[in-house]
């Protein structure tokens, strides 16, 4: 039933993306280190510069003749300041087919969904995150963020090879059903976006607490301003947080099929609703007037460590009906 | 999340309380329950209180664990019991943080609903004086009449399906509009089906019931409170309603890994029976399958199939080679390669005598501190082992669980050297029991499924209504409630674009023709809307596009 040639394609294709990925990794800090610091240059040069002209006219009156000299150090065009960022884009777009390819493989070698087991959700809620960044990126300059996409999906792919990994194998039968396909589907791909949304959370505050305090490092020089990060924020939590809502729901159908009752207090369900419940106060904070929108942008970051708990830690140590982590 | 817990500011309402009077006291209590603020105290409240009920085990998921837990820790156990953290889900502070929540939740909707209702049939604002203060606003001029401008611009406008005030005196060039008032219904909708979720909840908890029963192969089950090998019932069950469905279970199907290796070896695969069933005591029969995610209905209750093992068949005879009853003796599982337990009475047998033991799928020898064990779940070759037990089976009559054995009135029988008497079976083998008390023959296996039947009046309502609410959730957060203003001016053939301090001129004389028109496009959004600025240079395109057509019509 199970074919281990496919299943070991599989684990190559996995492994072959985690190289490109530590790759892209290289090229995006590479676009950070070189843009942040020629932002930076920049708002530090305006001043420098309008003093610079001056005097320099004043050369001239001088008469030095010289005229080379006078050829003012206009920043080059961004072609070359993108090129990092381009080459990180197009190595995530590699690695992006690459997890595609070892997912699909994963699926082909058991024959079903491979959404079975920890390690299978992992690399399934990585492709999405990939996914979702590599589309985004067509449709915006999202260069900027692309570190703080791929260092977490390279660090949870090392996690689920290392830690969670499980050989392909058949499903117990209370996952055999429709059901689990709808539900972990769209968690796997809310919790990706989840993912991406407490990436920029964490960037938003610290741009945001680097400009309050007037000192802002060059890997932030180079992203966009605080409430533009913040407003982005919120723009991915409302696309998710309504898929959550999908998750839970689709969840307590399937649950109701297989268990006899659609709610029941299981640990997992627990943290699935605590999640959910926690991102309902990002929202409502967001909205809620005294309270700023860093205060907010920390209950979302606060939601994904719940996701984390729900994932890593309930899964493993917390006995509950939902025990096939297969680890 | 420390300053998250920031209470709302009571200091500056608590100096003006003396002056309050009851009535007034009452109002602020309750603005101050109804509050955003508070709503989201309560949220973040709610969110931390669920938690406990993962991390200690549950009366209501898991009550043999709950034991153990106080077994193993009596003191800290007693506290936590006492706290209700066994119970979190029905623990009165858990309650008082919901129904809070609810009240809050009403408190809310109610003035909204009123609020939004009332905007509904009202006309949207009339636009500003100065557009170009607006925080996002588009100027262009169009070659075409101010009138033929500002008939596109309804045309456009109404097509975006955005409400336009109806026209006045002394503002003939402007057009003030609305739209995107689906978001603050879906937010309406969004709250009060929420409501409607813990209302169902609530419905199913009172008037929904859940029993469990074991059903071997062969045998037949007729639904009847008293039939349930446990059953729970809400508190305004009448358990005579149960409807008398009943079922036999023909064959249980069950397959096992035996592939894949590491923990997946020996994992369940397959679980699917294959049921006579009727609606009522004389209703045709119907043949149908049970499997997981694939329950039975009869009426509005459900049979879920969400357990199976194995129940030996045994036979018993005494001295004189009568038979005392065969017995199919169901036995619960007790780890994943199904060393299951059970025990057998025979009441019949004088004095009466009780079989405790094990009996094993895929006999694997045995453990010096666990006994017999199995290896694998399925029958590969199973075997039964069994102590032997003399004495009165029921004593003072009390009722007792059929897979355990009360022995406080029984004797362990021995053999003849005075050891222990252990009986080990294969299928089809018989043993002499000591002491001519007569035989016993493992006849065979057959397997048992372990049903749930589910009653739960709550269970469409909860549906439903998360389905609204789930609408009402992609309404709120994707709709943008936007004002769009609109203002031409006449500039006749001026070229110069003199923008809005032009607003005076009295309407031109020009030739039609040759006439421009400036336009501006201004816009107010609710909430962050980064997209206006592009929403309203659209609009102006498309408006310009549209007075052109007509124009050139
Ligand atoms: C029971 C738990 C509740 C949940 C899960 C919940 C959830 C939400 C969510 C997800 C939003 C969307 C926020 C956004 O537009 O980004 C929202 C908005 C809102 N909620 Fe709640 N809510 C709850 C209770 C309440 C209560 C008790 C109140 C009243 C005090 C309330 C008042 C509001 C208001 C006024 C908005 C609109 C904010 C806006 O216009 O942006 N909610 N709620």
């Amino acid at each position: 039933m199970t074919d281990q040639t496919l299943a070991q394609a599989s684990d190559i294709a996995v492994w072959a993306t985690m190289v490109v990925l530590t790759l892209a990794m290289l090229a995006f800090a590479g676009h950070l280190a070189v843009t942040g610091t020629r932002a930076r240059d920049r708002s530090a040069a305006a001043p420098a510069q309008a003093g610079s002209m001056t005097s320099a006219g004043s050369a001239d009156e001088a008469g030095s003749g010289s005229v080379a000299v006078l050829a003012p150090e206009t920043p080059e065009p961004s072609a070359p300041n993108r090129r990092w960022g381009v080459i990180g884009l197009q190595l995530t777009w590699l690695a992006t087919f690459g997890l595609i390819a070892g997912v699909a493989l994963r699926g082909l070698s058991v024959g079903r969904a491979p959404l079975g087991n920890m390690y299978e959700f992992a690399i399934v809620a990585v492709m999405f995150t990939l996914i979702v960044y590599s589309a985004w990126s067509l449709r915006q300059d999202r260069l900027w963020l692309g570190l703080f996409i791929t260092l977490p999906a390279t660090l949870i792919l090392a996690a689920a090879k290392l830690s969670w990994y499980t050989e392909a194998s058949q499903l117990m039968p209370s996952l055999n059903s429709i059901w689990l396909v709808i539900h972990v589907t769209v968690a796997t791909l809310s919790v990706a976006l989840f993912t991406i949304g407490c990436a920029l959370a964490l960037l938003y505050l610290a741009k945001d607490r680097a400009e309050t305090k007037g000192e802002v490092p060059h890997w932030l020089a180079a992203l966009p301003s605080a409430p533009s990060l913040e407003r982005i924020t919120y723009g991915l939590h409302i696309v998710a947080f309504p898929l959550w809502t999908f998750t839970l729901i689709a969840g307590a159908i399937w649950a109701e099929q297989a268990w006899g009752r659609y709610w029941g207090w299981d640990p997992k369900e627990v943290w699935t609703f605590v999640i959910w419940v926690v991102y309902a106060a990002y929202l409502h904070a967001r909205a809620t007037s005294g309270w700023t929108a860093r205060k907010a942008t920390w209950l979302a970051v606060a939601g994904f460590g719940c996701i984390i708990i729900n994932y890593a830690v309930v899964n493993i140590f917390f006995v509950g009906w939902h025990s096939y982590s297969g680890v | 999340m420390t300053d998250t817990r920031k209470a709302p500011p009571q200091t500056s309402a608590q100096i003006r309380q003396p002056r309050l009077g009851l009535v007034g006291w009452l109002r602020w209590m309750w603005r101050q329950l109804t509050s955003m603020r508070t709503a989201l105290m309560l949220l973040m409240l709610l969110a931390v209180a669920a938690v406990p009920g993962s991390i200690w085990p549950q009366r209501s998921v898991d009550p043999v664990r709950v034991t153990e837990y106080l077994r193993e820790n009596p003191t800290t156990g007693e506290w936590l019991d006492r706290f209700g953290f066994f119970d979190v889900y029905s623990s009165p502070w858990f309650a008082a943080i919901y129904l809070l929540l609810m009240i809050s939740l009403v408190g809310c909707i109610v003035p909204r609903a009123g609020q939004h209702w009332r905007t509904l049939r009202a006309q949207p604002p009339r636009a500003p004086r100065n557009l170009h203060r607006l925080e996002a606003h588009t100027r262009t001029r169009v070659d075409a009449p101010p009138e033929a401008v500002l008939e596109a611009a309804r045309r456009v406008l109404g097509r975006r399906r955005l409400r336009i005030r109806a026209a006045e005196e002394g503002r003939e060039l402007e057009i003030a509009a609305e739209g995107g008032y689906l978001r603050e219904t879906g937010n309406l909708v969004f709250h009060i089906s929420l409501l409607a979720v813990i209302v169902s909840v609530a419905v199913g908890h009172l008037w929904g019931w859940r029993g469990e029963i074991i059903v071997p192969e062969g045998e037949t089950f007729t639904s009847q409170a008293a039939r349930f090998d446990t059953l729970e019932a809400g508190p305004w069950v009448d358990e005579n309603s149960i409807q008398p469905f009943s079922l036999r279970l023909d064959r249980l199907d069950v397959e096992f890994e035996t592939q894949a290796g590491g923990a997946q070896f020996g994992a369940p695969r397959l679980f699917e029976g294959q049921f006579t069933t009727t609606d009522a005591p004389g209703a045709p029969e119907q043949r149908q399958v049970l499997g997981v995610n694939n329950p039975l209905h009869f009426g509005s209750t459900s049979v879920f199939l969400l357990g199976n093992g194995y129940a030996p068949v045994v036979t018993v005879t005494d001295s004189d080679g009568r038979s005392l009853g065969t017995f199919t003796a169901p036995f619960l599982p007790q780890d994943d390669t199904y060393t299951s337990t059970g025990a057998i009475k025979v009441p019949a047998a004088d004095p009466q005598l009780g079989f405790y033991g094990a009996f094993l799928p895929t006999f694997g020898g045995f453990d010096e501190a666990a006994g017999p064990i199995s290896t694998f779940p399925d029958l590969m070759d199973p075997r039964l082992a069994l102590g032997v037990y003399e004495g009165t089976l029921f004593p003072g009559g009390r009722p007792q669980s059929v897979y355990t054995l009360d022995t406080a009135q029984m004797e362990q029988v021995t053999t003849t050297d005075g050891d222990v008497s252990r009986i080990l079976l294969a299928p089809g083998e018989t043993i002499e029991l000591p002491g001519g008390r007569g035989t016993v023959s493992f006849d065979g296996v057959v397997r048992w499924g372990g049903l749930v039947v589910r009653h739960d009046p709550g269970r469409v309502p909860v549906l439903i209504s998360s389905i609204v609410l789930l609408g009402g959730l992609i309404a709120m957060l994707t709709v943008k409630r936007r004002r769009v203003f609109v203002r031409v001016t006449d500039q006749g053939q001026a070229t110069t674009d003199q923008g809005e301090a032009t607003t005076d001129q009295g309407e031109g004389t020009a030739d039609p023709g040759e006439r421009h028109t400036g336009l501006t496009v201004a816009g107010l959004a609710k909430g962050s809307d980064p997209q206006l600025q592009d929403y309203l240079d659209a609009l102006a395109e498309e408006i310009t596009a549209a007075a052109r057509t007509k124009d050139d019509a």
